[in-house]
């Protein structure tokens, strides 16, 4: 879970922690906290950017849904940024090709190949590291993803997880150049588990 | 009275994405967007369709309530949401919308208790809970007798199910006749063309023994689905209505008989009934019978205010304010086991006084 403010020039302030269980209950404090830091007040802002994915769901709608409230209480543009794109920035590779792979749990990974920092060659996917060896076989690869199946990815680069910095810092890139950005929509690259479970809409506590 | 808190409450616990605005105990607006038909076909909730629709769904609807309502976000005294029980993930997706509203426009949140929120939603509808009230909440989740003295801060739990809650029966019983999902609207229409002493069915937990205010529905619904399953294999045709009728008869004879129990055995006067199986016909007409011989007064919102929607979340967040409550705090996390004994989730003392700071600012600015 990563919060950082972009005065459209410069990261100012910024946070980040792994926990991937409590984004619910990190997020907005830590938006206090790197508000706080920078001297400001949220209405100061003027757009904000989230990462979009691919990544675990509810990690992924604590931040969509935070940006979509912000955007709507505030009036201010709601930008996406592919969560992949933001390590490919971070990585700082100006000479591809190169792979950026998330850990998807149940043995597979988001992936995405790059010509370089800043150019995606293909639509993020899922799949299991082996499947994927041919297609990624030499390139060196970036990210937690990359990390977790070394047979597949003997080459990792920097950074391990994508930082708020880098996904503010490529949306401001992008947007002075008058580029478009993403919607603020989530990649799930998944069908949901279409299963009813056993106690289904029990919520009350026995 | 325009001196009444303002307050905007949100609700997605379970496939419901409610907000609802109202000021003080007046309704001002309610919408709802449901996620029902994306289930239906998997004959009960998807906890991940769920999400994903809450999350699509909840700008605009924020945006319509506020439309309805006539009111300005900046307005509004404080944001409310449902923080539990219900599912995980659906919840955590209203709580992040509530936290990042109310800290985007500086207004307290205060994290409800759903069931606490289904009682003071008849506030919206007959004024002021009496203070005792009796509580007969029953929905595809709940199925739940409390006692209420204090809609904010005293909530005790006197019975509930030990197994299936009665609207999910009714689901499976309509599933068994084939009347698709959700059961509980379909089978009342069934079952007023049906003879409802037609087929004997059991009363769980009904004994001299059992305990006065559980609930049991399992039994009730295997003996059903056996009575249908009978039939087919003797080749003759299941009388639909009939078994409708008779079922939903043994449903709400409970129900109503445990409640004015309860109302009886505690001395209390006042009788709501809550929950999506609340707007069932039958339930309404018994319940009134009963009360009435028994010389309880019966509350029961119109159908729209006792399933899921966030004008009961707003009820409940509009009487936290009047009654000055603490607020939550940024940390507020959703709660899908949430107790009912806590009505709303006050936020530790030094990040409360962090809210009331911000709050204050932009509340009088
Ligand atoms: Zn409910």
């Amino acid at each position: 879970m990563t919060v950082a403010l972009h005065d459209g020039t410069d990261v100012i302030a910024s946070s980040s922690q792994v926990d991937a269980r409590r984004h619910g209950e990190l997020l907005l404090p830590a938006v206090d906290r790197v508000l706080a830091e920078a001297g400001l007040r949220l209405d100061a802002v003027t757009g904000i950017v989230v990462g979009i994915g691919p990544g675990p769901y509810t990690g992924l709608r604590v931040g969509l849904m935070t940006a979509d409230t912000f955007g709507l209480a505030l009036g201010v543009p709601v930008h996406g940024v592919c969560t992949l794109d933001g390590l490919a920035y971070a990585a700082d590779i100006e000479k591809g090709p190169f792979v950026v792979a998330t850990d998807a749990r149940r043995k597979e990974v988001y992936w995405a190949r790059y010509a370089d920092s800043r150019t995606r060659l293909t639509d993020p996917a899922v799949d299991r590291p082996a499947d994927i060896a041919e297609r990624v076989a030499g390139l060196p690869a970036v990210g937690a993803g990359a990390l977790l199946y070394p047979d597949t990815f003997p080459n990792v680069h920097e950074p391990e997880h994508v930082s708020a910095a880098a996904l503010a810092s490529l949306a401001a890139e992008r947007l002075a150049k008058g580029e478009e950005l993403p919607e603020a929509r989530p990649l799930y690259l998944r069908r949901p588990d279409a299963q009813v479970p056993k106690n289904y809409k029990v919520v009350t506590p026995k | 009275m325009a001196d009444e808190p303002l307050v905007l409450g949100i609700e997605t616990s379970c496939d419901e994405t409610g907000v609802g605005i109202v000021r003080g105990t007046t309704l001002l607006a309610d919408a709802v967007a449901s996620s029902v038909d994306e289930h239906a076909r998997f004959g009960g909730v998807v906890p991940e369709v769920a999400s994903r629709a809450h999350l699509e769904a909840m700008v605009p609807t924020i945006d319509r309530a506020l439309k309805e309502a006539g009111v300005s976000a900046r307005d509004l005294d404080g944001i409310a949401v449902t923080a539990g029980p219900g599912l995980a993930g659906a919840l955590l997706v209203g709580v992040s919308a509530a936290k990042a509203y109310a800290y985007a426009l500086g207004k307290p949140l205060y994290g409800v208790n759903h069931l606490a929120s289904h009682i003071c939603v008849d506030q919206l509808e007959h004024g002021a809970l009496p203070e005792p009230t009796m509580a007969l909440l029953v929905s595809g989740g709940h199925s739940s007798l409390l006692l209420s003295t204090d809609i904010t801060s005293d909530v005790r739990p006197l019975g509930a199910t030990i197994d299936d809650a009665a609207g999910e029966a009714f689901d499976k019983i309509a599933r068994v006749l084939n009347l698709g999902f959700p059961g509980g609207p379909v089978i009342d229409r069934y079952a007023r063309e049906g003879d409802p002493s037609a087929i004997p069915f059991p009363r769980g937990l009904t004994g001299p023994r059992d305990p006065a205010y559980d609930f049991s529905f399992s039994g009730l619904k295997t003996a059903v689905a056996r009575w249908i399953e009978a039939k087919r294999a003797a080749g003759e045709e299941v009388p639909v209505r009939d078994v409708a009728a008779s079922f939903q008869e043994a449903v709400v004879d409970v129900l109503t008989r445990k409640a004015v129990r309860a109302c009886k055995d505690e001395g209390v006067e006042h009788l709501m009934i809550g929950g999506g199986v609340a707007a069932n016909s039958r339930l309404r007409e018994l319940a009134r019978h009963r009360c009435e011989a028994a010389g309880i007064e019966l509350r029961v919102p119109r159908p729209k205010l006792c399933t899921d929607n966030g004008a009961m979340v707003a009820a409940l967040g509009a009487e936290l304010v009047a009654r000055n409550r603490a607020a939550s705090s940024w940390d507020l996390s959703a709660d899908s086991s949430l107790p009912v004994t806590e009505a709303h989730v006050p936020g530790h003392e030094h990040e409360h006084d962090h809210v009331h700071e911000v709050s204050k600012e932009n509340l009088y600015s």
